[in-house]
């Protein structure tokens, strides 16, 4: 099962040691198999809309940075319990900050 | 209990057991009895979290959980514990020391690197080469991928009970044979690192073979299986044939939306449609071969069966497919394991690279081979390869055959369509 989990902005700045918590955490699911893919998003994003057929575009960034992503992982794992679990450990090292975790539908859904 | 905290045990068990029974085994030197002190944890763990709450560190907990009952154990138990007060001598560390003075140390506790190391000799230990091949499967999945006996009985389709003896009897070959827990030594590693292999890749076509209808853990086996080879890769990144597995079943993977039909027919690699190729485990494959071709060592077989199944990926259309480098692919394969069924599909890459007649060359060959004397694919093949060149009566002859071999009811109809095609 895939899930992809996103963290938005507006939480703290990370400093020196969460970068390395950060780095030992994505080894720790690379190593257990689960990381398929993760990066940071730039936050002055292109929003886009379209009405009947008709694209408008506005540039970022947006007002509110909590409601932007700014970061993801793709991780596949062998129930929606470890991914919640693998949440925890990952909202456990950023302390504070919100984001989402929704599953994906691969290859074997 | 409430579901979701069971489910969340149950999620830290699947995560952690495998390192947790890596640790304990270095320190009481037997897998079994490490299984049995970490499935105590677990118990304990379900009675406990219900009430106290997940701990901020749960696999730690059950690893210092388990080692408390490693040692309540030595001391009830002078024979052990002489052996282990000799052990924790012999060892330089401060890891073995603290076995017998408690584990104070939070950190080393759960030392990654070397419970790396520890997972390492785990998975070399519980496929070892003197357990029957279905006493290895059981065990890896037990031990490294915590499943359960009931999980492991339903995705293989045998009686509980009969999963249960394999595993006791496993543990048993292990104890009484005293095979030591640890990474092979040079001289018995390529022997070692191929029955490891053997058994994950056993997995994922125990996998791959499930069909429709079939319970959730059949096609689960293919994804335990590329987790472990996953795991495999990172705990041994200079084994060229790892990382050619882990690209072998990463491309298969890849193919699993687009093998089978709405109704639940196999469809074959080149009727797939290859929109529904996943492009994510395809690129994880590539990049797995690169790997096992950047370490500069002959390739084995795993590689190159990696790379004749990138061949299909890399190509657009059906029609694309470089068969000419297959072909050379096989026949480099055919060298390093002289089978039939790999002769077999030589002589269908030989026959789309350089025409029908030179693939029914190869398999005249293989008229008299009694493996596959029964193999409906033999056959198949070869009235294919007959109806291409204009011989069709052999060809009707071959299909018949072929459906009279298959098991599988869709295949036999398919099979009868094509030789009624040839008689008109």
């Amino acid at each position: 099962m895939r899930f992809l989990m996103t963290m938005n902005g507006g939480g703290p700045q990370p400093d020196q040691q969460l970068y390395a918590e950060m780095e030992r955490f994505v080894e720790e699911l690379t190593k257990a198999g689960v990381l398929l893919a993760t990066g940071g998003l730039d936050p002055a994003g292109t929003h886009i809309r379209a009405a009947d057929g008709t694209v408008v575009l506005t540039d970022g960034p947006y007002t509110e940075a909590k409601e932007t992503i700014v970061s993801f992982a793709l991780i596949d794992v062998r129930s929606k319990a470890e991914a919640i679990e693998l949440s925890r450990r990952f909202w456990a090292i950023v302390k504070d900050g919100e984001g989402d975790m929704r599953q994906v539908f691969g290859p074997e859904t | 209990m409430a579901p979701d905290s069971r489910a969340a045990i149950e999620a830290v068990w699947r995560l952690e057991s495998a390192r947790i029974v890596a640790g304990l085994a270095r320190m009481v030197r037997d897998v079994g009895l490490a299984e049995e002190l970490a499935q105590d944890a677990l118990v304990a763990a379900l009675e406990q979290w219900p009430e106290s709450g997940v701990p901020a560190n749960p696999g730690a907990w059950l690893m210092v959980n388990a080692r408390h009952r490693a040692i309540d154990r030595f001391r009830r138990n002078d024979r052990l514990a002489s052996r282990i007060t000799e052990l924790a001598h012999q060892a330089q560390d401060r890891h073995q020391a603290s076995i017998v003075n408690g584990p104070a140390d939070f950190d080393a506790v759960i030392d990654d690197d070397r419970l790396d190391d520890d997972l390492l000799r785990l998975i070399f230990t519980a496929c070892h080469p003197a357990l029957s091949t279905e006493s290895r499967v059981a065990l890896a999945l037990r031990v490294l991928g915590g499943l359960t006996t009931e999980e492991i009985a339903r995705a293989f389709l045998v009686p509980e009970p009969t999963v249960a003896q394999r595993i006791v009897r496993a543990k048993r070959t292990l104890a009484d044979r005293r095979i030591p827990f640890e990474v092979p030594p040079p001289a018995q590693r390529a022997q070692r690192l191929a029955s490891v292999l053997e058994v994950v890749y056993l997995i994922f076509n125990e996998g791959y073979v499930a069909t429709a209808g079939d319970d959730w853990m059949r096609p689960a086996l293919c994804h335990e299986a590329l987790r472990l080879g996953r795991v495999l890769a990172e705990l041994a990144p200079d084994e060229p044939e790892v990382h050619g597995l882990v690209a072998l079943m990463e491309i298969q993977s890849s193919r699993t939306r687009a093998r089978v039909g709405p109704d639940g027919e196999p469809i074959a690699i080149l009727e797939q449609n290859r929109g529904r190729w996943d492009q994510l485990l395809i690129r994880r494959g590539y990049l797995a071969l690169l790997r096992a071709e950047r370490i500069g060592r002959p390739v084995g077989p795993y590689v190159l069966q990696a790379a004749i199944a990138a061949c299909h990926a890399q190509a657009r259309s059906a029609h694309d497919t470089d068969w000419g480098r297959i072909a050379s692919l096989y026949q480099t394969l055919a060298r390093l394991t002289p089978t039939p069924v790999v002769e077999l599909n030589r002589a269908v890459a030989v026959a789309m690279a350089y025409g029908p007649d030179r693939g029914l060359d190869i398999l005249d060959a293989l008229a008299a081979e009694p493996a596959l004397r029964d193999y409906h694919l033999l056959p198949s093949v070869r009235g294919d390869l007959l109806a291409r060149v204009g011989r069709t009566e052999e060809a009707r002859a071959e299909f018949q055959r072929a459906a009279s071999l298959t098991r599988n009811a869709r295949e036999r109809a398919l099979l009868l369509d094509r030789a009624e095609a040839c008689a008109s």
